[in-house]
């Protein structure tokens, strides 16, 4: 691809940056609404930090926040050590049973979310158990395991298969084996296996909607009962907060390893 | 309160047995010094598997074909097709020629499924070109500009949603801005274009990824070749370089197009009643009307869809190359 010329190169830039203009203009349109000091999402009203204090007042929001990043981390744990295990023994199965477990691991991919869901919610209601933190805790670790295992496996294939026989020869036990040659190998596929699965149970609406009751809420299906109301600014600015601190951790992360 | 367990003793005896069961199995692999079963490491994700994945989508396969008194029925697809079918069954046969065919159902259908392409060659315009741009190397963007299209995935996608709303509303930024410059207010939420607008906009990402790592893995030697066996930079395009890419194409438009059939968020809040979507007809048969039989016999119609779809979209990538986000 040759870049050609200055007015090209001006092009190219123009264009990706008209799409990063459209992909950003709502978020700043929130964190600006989150500002106003009027409830009115259309009219400006002066700046005030009126809804950020408001926001730590509000009960139903800081629950609802529990409950999210209680969902993510619980979930981000199960699905990790669940995700892992299973990927080291799919690894070490023979050819015909390893494609089956690969296929059952893509079946959720290729279900829709609200199928997914909808199902959930019947196998709780079919067998009695009142939908609420648990079952949502439950729903969560099910679409995000198989995520961990696809992080997770490609490292296992990628990895030289003598080095854990190797070890063996050497005189490692098989725990030993696993703990200081396996799991190391694969770490960087935990992580970002780990990574992914905290990150769409904080974002998921749909499965979530499905399997908790209107007692229990976390973060979107809050959001999506307030929608009719009319959004308050609060959850603006809780949005805001998030988005910062997400910003923030990236930038870190970053950080880290380029110093690496 | 909101913590409380409350599930029924055989699940607990279940989960309990399941739990110690596993913990035995490993405490014995690794105990034996050999031929220890690592397959066995498996199980716990298989029995999950089949307990949260297999049994929910045989339930709503037994929804699906049995009637509300739990007997073999088609009637629930028949219902698929005519709307009208449980009135005609009421009204007894006499009269049910004069009752007309309701096709809403099968409209809603239609309906999702153009606007879903419509949304799918909207992202994959736009996106392209992005992607190609990207993966450009003589501009040096890459990586960083990966980050910046990540970003916005971060906020959530409902108030990034109901964002929009502010901007295209009748009191909105848009029409303000466009009164003040001395012109007439349009009408902008509401309608199908606010929907498709939404459904881009939540899913261009989920193209330009594939693309770009399709492109970006693409060794750079075979477009200057192909400039040097004499092509102009358009034709190494369009016969090396988009070629090449398909892999990734393939993949943004399942990514795509699949999230956009079954939406029911989006329609609801940018179109107001106006749009209903199959997402929202099943959503409602199960929420509003309580109908699971019917609604599982709809969602049933919809996993059917996507699976053709998606065997049709292997077949044009037998390797799986396209591969996921990353």
């Amino acid at each position: 691809m040759n870049s050609g010329s200055k007015l090209t190169r001006f092009f190219k830039r123009f264009y990706l940056a008209l799409i990063l203009i459209f992909l950003y203009i709502p978020i700043i349109v929130l964190i600006i609404q989150s500002f106003n000091a009027g409830k009115s999402r259309a009219k400006w009203e002066g700046f005030s930090l009126h809804w950020y204090g408001e926001l730590f007042r509000s009960a139903s929001i800081m629950n609802s926040l529990e409950v999210t990043l209680l969902v993510a981390v619980l979930a981000m744990i199960v699905s990790t050590v669940l995700g892992t295990l299973a990927a080291i023994g799919i690894y070490s199965m023979k050819k015909r049973p390893q494609s089956l477990m690969m296929t059952l691991t893509n079946l959720p991919n290729t279900m829709p979310d609200i199928v997914t869901g909808i199902s959930l919610m019947l196998l709780f209601i079919f067998t009695r158990v009142d939908r609420g933190f648990w079952t949502m805790l439950l729903a969560h670790i099910t679409f995000d395991t198989p995520y961990v295992i696809l992080s997770v496996m490609p490292k296992l294939k990628q990895m030289n298969k003598h080095t854990y026989e190797a070890a063996l020869d050497l005189g490692a036990t098989p725990s030993y084996a696993l703990w200081h040659v396996l799991i190391p190998e694969c770490k960087q596929g935990i992580i970002t296996g780990a990574m992914l699965a905290f990150t769409l149970s904080l974002d998921d609406f749909t499965i979530s909607y499905f399997t908790t009751s209107p007692l229990v809420q976390n973060l979107s299906t809050l959001i999506y009962s307030a929608a009719r109301r009319g959004i308050e600014p609060t959850l603006n600015a809780l949005s805001a907060l998030m988005f910062v601190a997400l910003l923030a951790l990236l930038l870190v992360v970053n950080k880290r390893t380029s110093e690496n | 309160m909101r913590y409380d367990m409350q599930l029924p003793w055989w699940a607990w005896l279940l989960m309990g047995t399941a739990l110690v069961l596993f913990i035995l199995m490993v405490v014995i692999s690794v105990r034996r010094n050999h031929g220890v079963k690592r397959s066995l490491f498996a199980s716990p994700y298989t029995l999950w598997m089949l307990l949260f994945t297999i049994v929910p989508v045989i339930l709503i396969g037994y929804y699906a074909f049995t009637g509300t008194d739990g007997t073999f029925t088609l009637d629930n697809f028949r219902n698929f097709w005519d709307s009208n079918f449980d009135m005609k069954k009421l009204v007894g046969e006499e009269y049910a020629s004069t009752i007309p065919r309701g096709t809403v159902n099968v409209d809603t259908l239609t309906y999702s499924l153009w606007m879903a392409f419509l949304c799918t060659a909207l992202s994959l315009l736009l996106g392209y070109p992005a992607a190609l741009f990207m993966a450009d190397r003589n501009m040096k963007l890459g990586s960083s500009l990966v980050v910046l299209f990540i970003i916005p995935m971060w906020m959530n996608f409902l108030l990034r949603t109901i964002a929009w709303m502010s901007l295209l509303e009748d009191n909105g930024l848009i029409n303000s801005l466009l009164r003040s410059i001395g012109l007439e207010g349009v009408q902008l939420m509401y309608n199908s274009g606010a929907v498709l607008l939404g459904m881009v906009y939540n899913f261009l990402p989920f193209m330009v990824f594939p693309i770009y790592t399709s492109l970006s893995k693409q060794d750079i030697n075979l477009s200057e070749a192909a400039a040097d066996l004499g092509c102009s930079p358009m034709q190494a395009l369009m016969k090396v370089t988009i070629p090449l890419s398909l892999p990734g194409v393939i993949s943004g438009i399942t990514m795509v197009f699949m999230p956009s059939v079954t939406t029911f968020f989006i329609p609801r809040v940018l179109g107001g009643g106006n749009t209903m979507m199959f997402g929202d007809l099943i959503e409602s048969k199960f929420l509003t009307e309580g109908n699971w039989n019917v609604g599982s016999a709809l969602s049933l119609i919809m996993m059917v869809l996507i699976l053709i779809s998606l065997s049709i979209l292997r077949k044009a990538d037998p390797n799986g190359e396209g591969g996921g986000i990353v």
